[in-house]
Parts: C-alpha cells; structure tokens; sequence
C-alpha cells in the first residue's frame, strides 16, 4: 500500500517538473519582467539591480533551480499588477473556486448516479426518455449560455437567487468559507449547477452506459439464478462494477471542473481563482498566470492519485500480487 | 409425485421479422432426487428450458404457452418477486462459464454468506460458519482462509466448484446445471461432474444436467431427453437410449448405428446441419436429414410415442408404420 503511493507520487514527479519548467519558460521568455517592474522611467543602475535581485544574471539553469524552489515553497513573486505576493493572491481565492468546484462535483455526483442507474434499469420508461433527452441539452449547450440562462430565469425574472458574487462570507482561519451563510449558500446555487450541469449528464450517461453492460453479464445472471432481490443485484452486484470506469472520469472531472471554473466564474463574477487568472491574462502578469498552472497540475495530479487509490479500494484484481497471490 | 413438472412448454421470441418459436411442446417431469441429463446439438433449446424454468429467460423471449409445475405448484406464472424466492432456494442454477459467473468484486465467502441470508433464517456469523464448511465440501483446500479470497485468485476448476457450493447452499431441491464443465479443462472435467454427482446424491437433489458429453451422461444420468429443434424428440432411461436409442436423430446422436440396410449408406456423421428456428420444417423437424423420411414426415408432425424402451417423436413408431420400422432397420 505504501510502496503504492510513493511509486505513484514518483510518477507524477516528472508532469510537475514539465509544468514547471513550462511555468518558468513563462517567466523568463513571455515579455520583459524588468521593464514591466520598473515602468517608464529608470535609471541603468535601477535595471541593474533589478536584474540581479531578480537573479536574471544568473545562468539559465540556476535560474530554473531558484524558481523551483521557490515554487516548492509556494513562493512565486508578487503579482505585476497588484504588488502583492502571488500566494497571498491565491489562498485568497482558492477557497471561492474549491468550494463552487466541489459543490458542482456533489451535484454532478449526487444526482448523475441515481439518474444513470435508473435510465440503465428502465431503459425505455417515458422518465428516462426525459432524463436522456435533458441530458443531451446539458452536452451541447455552452457553459455560459446555460449560465446566462439560469440568470435570466432565477434572477431576473424570479429574482430567488443573486447573479453575481458570493454573498456572505464567514473566516475560518484563512479560509473562507461561503457554505455557512445563508446568503453565501444562496449566491452557490446557481454558479454550481452552471459548473455542473456538464459533468452530470456526462455521469449519467457513463453509469447508464455501464450499467446495461454489467446487466448482461453472467455474474448479474447468475447474482439472479441464486435469487437475490433485485436490490442486492441493482446497487450491490451491479452498481458496484460500474463504479471503476465511474471513478476514473469523475475524477479526471474534478480535475476539469476547477480548471475550467474560469468561464463560469467570469459569468457569476465569482471571486475565484478563474477569475483571477482571467484578470491576471488581461494584465500579463506573469507570476499569477505560472502560479495558477502550477497549481492547476498539482490538483490534477493529487485527483490522479486519489482515483488510483479508489482502484485499488474497488477492484480486488488490482491488488495482485501485492500481499496475497494465487 | 415428480418434482418438477414441464407441460407442453412454448417459448417465443417476437422479432421483426416474426414470432421465433425457440421452445416448442417441451414435456418432461423430474422426480425427486433425480438426474435427467438433456442433450442435443447447439442451439437445441437446452439452456432455453433450463432458463423458462427459473424465469430467467432472457427479454423479449417468454413463455407463451405451457405449464411449469415444481411440487405440483405452478411457477411459470409466479410474480417477479415470488419466483426470486424460489430460485436458489428451491432450484439452484449453475452455469457454463465460472471465470465469469462470479462477480469480481465480492469475495468468494461474502457472496455464499449473501446467498445464504437470503433464503435461509441464518445470521451473517452463522451464514459465514457454513460458507467455509461449504468450501469444504466441494473440495476447496485452506477453505478458513480462502472464504475471503475473491474469485480471481482461484483456477478455473475451483471457481466452478465455488459456482456449485453456491448452487447448493441454500439446499434447493433441484438443481439446473446447464453444461457445468464445458468450459474447464478436459483434465478436471471428470472431478468436477464426480463432486456434483455426489454431491447431489448426498443431499438428495435432483438435477437437470445440460451436457455434450455422452459419457457423462452414461455416467450421471438417470433418465435423458434428446432435444433436437426446440423440441424434445425422444426420452427415456439412460441405459436404453444410449444403448438403444428409438429415434433416428439420437441414434446418430449416440452412435448406436443401425446395422446397414439397403437404403443407409452411413449414419455416422449426421449430416446437415440443425435448421435455424425462422426456417423449422413443417412435419418433423428432422425430416431434412432424415435417412427414413417419407411423405407423413413432411406434412404431419409426430407427438412423443412409445418407441422401444422409450418414448420418441418419430412416425417409423406409429402402430401403423410398424412394415417401415422392419424396413429401417431401428426396430
Ligand atoms: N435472444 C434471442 N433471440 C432469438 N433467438 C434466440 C435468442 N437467444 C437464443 N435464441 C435461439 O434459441 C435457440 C436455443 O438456444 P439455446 O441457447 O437454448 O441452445 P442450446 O441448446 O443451449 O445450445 P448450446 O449447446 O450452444 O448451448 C437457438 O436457436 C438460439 O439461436
Ligand atoms: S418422423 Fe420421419 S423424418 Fe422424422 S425422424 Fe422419424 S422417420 Fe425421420
Ligand atoms: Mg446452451
């Protein structure tokens, strides 16, 4: 199990020193980070110094082992366009995007599933023609519009819920949190069903998907020549095998869902890392942009590592040869 | 009283293209602790009556005419829910292909204790104490330690001897085994039908045996019933209709051949092949490889009737034909 993970975790060393190095590339090769410092006026001497201080007289080698580092200790510079350092920048924002993220993956989750088993059950029933027919509207209609629509339905028209920010906020630690105000849990619903809509008609039709494969297995006949209630063989036997290919693109999901929060952030004005980053393109502040992208492969990575380990809680046939053989 | 009665059973199949009869007038009765091996070539309907039998055919196919009776009560007609109660409890099942009949993700133990909970007022503790007892009794090596293994971690002839265990444990008096060692090494095929056979006779259940092979048959069997077509087309006791087979398929079947008359050059090989079910010749089914066909064959269909020590579908059988049964030389 150990030896599971570290290997694991060796694997995923090489994607992070790529992203690195691309993160640095963007450093070193995307505009002038001396003239953007230093604006319009400024002496030789000024640039001199700059250029030492930043280190960009060093080799390009030393440089790149100097930024990992630094990146290693979640120090990335301070932002071209706000003059605070990056990390403050970031861990102000994650909280928002981790929270709209994951209330999105519980959504996704929640109710993709359920409709997935049903419509793989009751392939022909009129509520899984509806639920199929609804779910091809959540696969082709652009995030943005959905979000706009949403808007106009329950903002405008009804005026239930906010279209924009996220209401309330209450401190714990450095986190903030929107879950615990009833206006924070308000401003949620509508970014989160946006960011979800997607990935829960993808859900539902992977497990439907999955679940007519699995009924025509043997294992399902025989689960019912040995007289099991359907329940048992539903959500036990059956449910259960799907639940591998399930995992695997609900994580690869999670993974999506923060990474393209950026457009529904933007649509709800969320202040979110997306959003952050959209500003941060806007103003080409550099360290910003390189931060986020190390960041974005480090969830990427970690989901990766989570989904593996769910494997190889699911599926005994993974655990060969570790512990007990044949 | 028998224990498991089949009347006059019709199977069907709607398709675009028309209603397929895959099961056609199937008769038979087990009794009590009985074996009726059922043979026949693929696509005979084998697996299809075992299947009508516990209610697991496969949809769109159904029952559309006949009776199953087990103790005398009818259960082709039996609620979904009804019939569930039934299967594994009162007739178990065992199928073809053990590398994939159990699931992956349960351990060998958990789905025994599973099965056991279901029917029987057993605890979880309890129903585990009987999983490794039952390990045990079909042969399971280590059986205390490999309840918990799942079924990957076991060889093909022991994951069949798990399917039996699983079969049997909630003691169900009738066991449907449709071609149990077909898919195993020929080198363990014998110890697996020994294990079953023995089995059977020690809890006194009976079983329907779906097999191409005719030395188990000879070996396991009661009584047999040749299906040919979706339809039975002779039955009766083991040793007679290996030895001494009435109808002409089984004769060929059994390769009990008929000494050579004028009219058969060779009987070894049936020749032709099975029709399929969307072109079923009227009459006999059979009459297209027929050595002995003549006209009646062709338009009338024959019922099962007494033939030698047996009973079989044939028309050389009827009173009537008694001068061609001379000529075929099958009398
Ligand atoms: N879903 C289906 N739709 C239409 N016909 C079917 C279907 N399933 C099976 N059949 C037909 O029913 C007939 C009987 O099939 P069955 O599986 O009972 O044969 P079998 O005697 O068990 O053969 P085998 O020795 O190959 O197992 C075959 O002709 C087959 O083609
Ligand atoms: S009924 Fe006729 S065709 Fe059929 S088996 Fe008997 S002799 Fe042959
Ligand atoms: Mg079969």
């Amino acid at each position: 199990m150990f030896s599971f993970i570290v290997s694991r975790l060796l694997q995923a060393l090489p994607v992070m020193l790529v992203v690195s190095f691309i993160s640095f590339a963007m450093f070193a090769y995307v505009g002038d980070p001396v003239a953007i410092m230093l604006g319009q006026d400024f002496t030789e001497a000024q640039r001199q110094a700059l250029v030492r201080e930043l280190g960009l007289d060093k080799p390009f080698f030393v440089q790149f082992m100097t930024f990992l580092g630094n990146a290693i200790q979640g120090e990335f510079g301070l932002s071209y366009r706000l003059s605070r350092p990056v990390a403050e920048l970031i861990a102000e924002r994650a909280p928002a995007t981790l929270e709209l993220a994951l209330c999105a993956a519980v959504i996704a989750m929640a109710v993709g599933v359920p409709m997935g088993v049903y419509t793989g059950l009751y392939r022909n029933s009129w509520l899984s023609r509806f639920f199929l027919t609804f779910s091809l509207i959540g696969v082709s209609l652009p995030t943005f519009l959905i979000g706009i629509l949403l808007i106009l339905v329950f903002s405008v028209w009804l005026g239930w819920l906010p279209s924009f920010g996220r209401g309330d906020v209450v401190r714990l630690g450095w986190w903030s949190t929107g879950l615990l105000t009833w206006s924070g849990l308000k401003a949620l619903i509508l970014p989160a069903i946006t960011l979800g809509l997607f990935q829960l008609t993808l859900i539902m039709r992977l497990v439907r998907s999955e679940m007519m494969e699995v009924l025509r297995t043997d294992y399902i006949k025989f689960a019912r020549a040995r007289g099991l209630p359907n329940r048992a063989v539903h959500f036990g036997h059956a449910l259960k095998n799907t639940l591998v290919p399930v995992i695997t693109i609900a994580g690869l999901q999670l993974g999506a869902i923060i990474a393209f929060a950026i457009v529904t952030e933007t649509v709800f004005q969320w202040p979110g890392m997306g959003l952050l980053f959209i500003q941060s393109v806007g103003a080409a502040d550099i360290p910003v942009m390189a931060a986020y992208l190390m960041m974005i492969a480090a969830v990427f990575v970690s989901i990766n590592l989570i989904v593996d380990l769910l494997y190889y809680a699911v599926d005994p046939r993974l655990r060969i040869g570790r512990g007990r053989g044949h | 009283m028998s224990l498991l009665q089949v009347q006059n059973l019709r199977v069907e199949f709607p398709t675009r293209r028309g209603t397929l009869v895959a099961l056609d007038d199937v008769s038979f009765e087990i009794a009590p602790g009985e074996v009726l091996g059922v043979v026949g070539e693929s696509g005979a309907g084998k697996s299809m009556t075992g299947a009508a039998i516990i209610g697991l055919l496969e949809p769109p196919g159904r029952i559309a005419g006949g009776q199953v009776r087990l103790e005398g009560r009818r259960i082709d007609n039996l609620p979904y829910e009804e019939l569930r109660r039934i299967r594994g409890r009162q007739i178990g099942a065992i199928f073809q292909d053990p590398l994939t009949t159990l699931n992956p993700l349960y351990t060998v133990g958990d789905q025994l204790a599973e099965t056991m909970t279901t029917h029987l007022p057993i605890g979880p503790a309890e129903a585990k104490k009987r999983a490794v007892e039952w390990l045990e009794l079909v042969g399971i090596p280590a059986a205390a330690q490999r309840v918990d293994s799942y079924p990957h971690e076991f060889s093909g002839g022991m994951r069949q001897r798990v399917v039996i265990a699983l079969a049997l444990c909630a003691e169900p008096k009738l066991v449907v085994a449709d071609e149990p060692t077909t898919a195993l090494d020929v080198s363990i095929q014998a110890q697996v039908i020994a294990l079953l056979k023995n089995l059977a006779r020690e809890k006194g259940t009976a079983m329907m045996l779906v097999t191409h092979d005719m030395g188990v048959i000879a070996e396991t069997a009661d009584r047999v019933a040749v299906m040919y077509a979706g339809r039975i087309i002779e039955i009766g006791a083991v040793r007679e209709v290996v030895k001494n087979a009435a109808h002409p398929y089984s004769a060929g079947l059994m390769g009990s051949i008929p000494p050579i008359s004028h009219r058969v050059e060779r009987l070894q090989a049936i020749e032709g092949a099975m029709p399929r079910l969307s072109a079923i010749p009227p009459g006999c089914p059979y009459n297209p490889r027929c050595p002995f066909v003549f006209d009646r064959c062709r338009v009338e269909r024959p019922e099962l009737m007494p033939a030698k020590a047996n009973r079989a579908a044939c028309w050389l059988y009827a009173p009537e034909e008694a001068q061609r049964l001379q000529e075929s030389g099958l009398a």
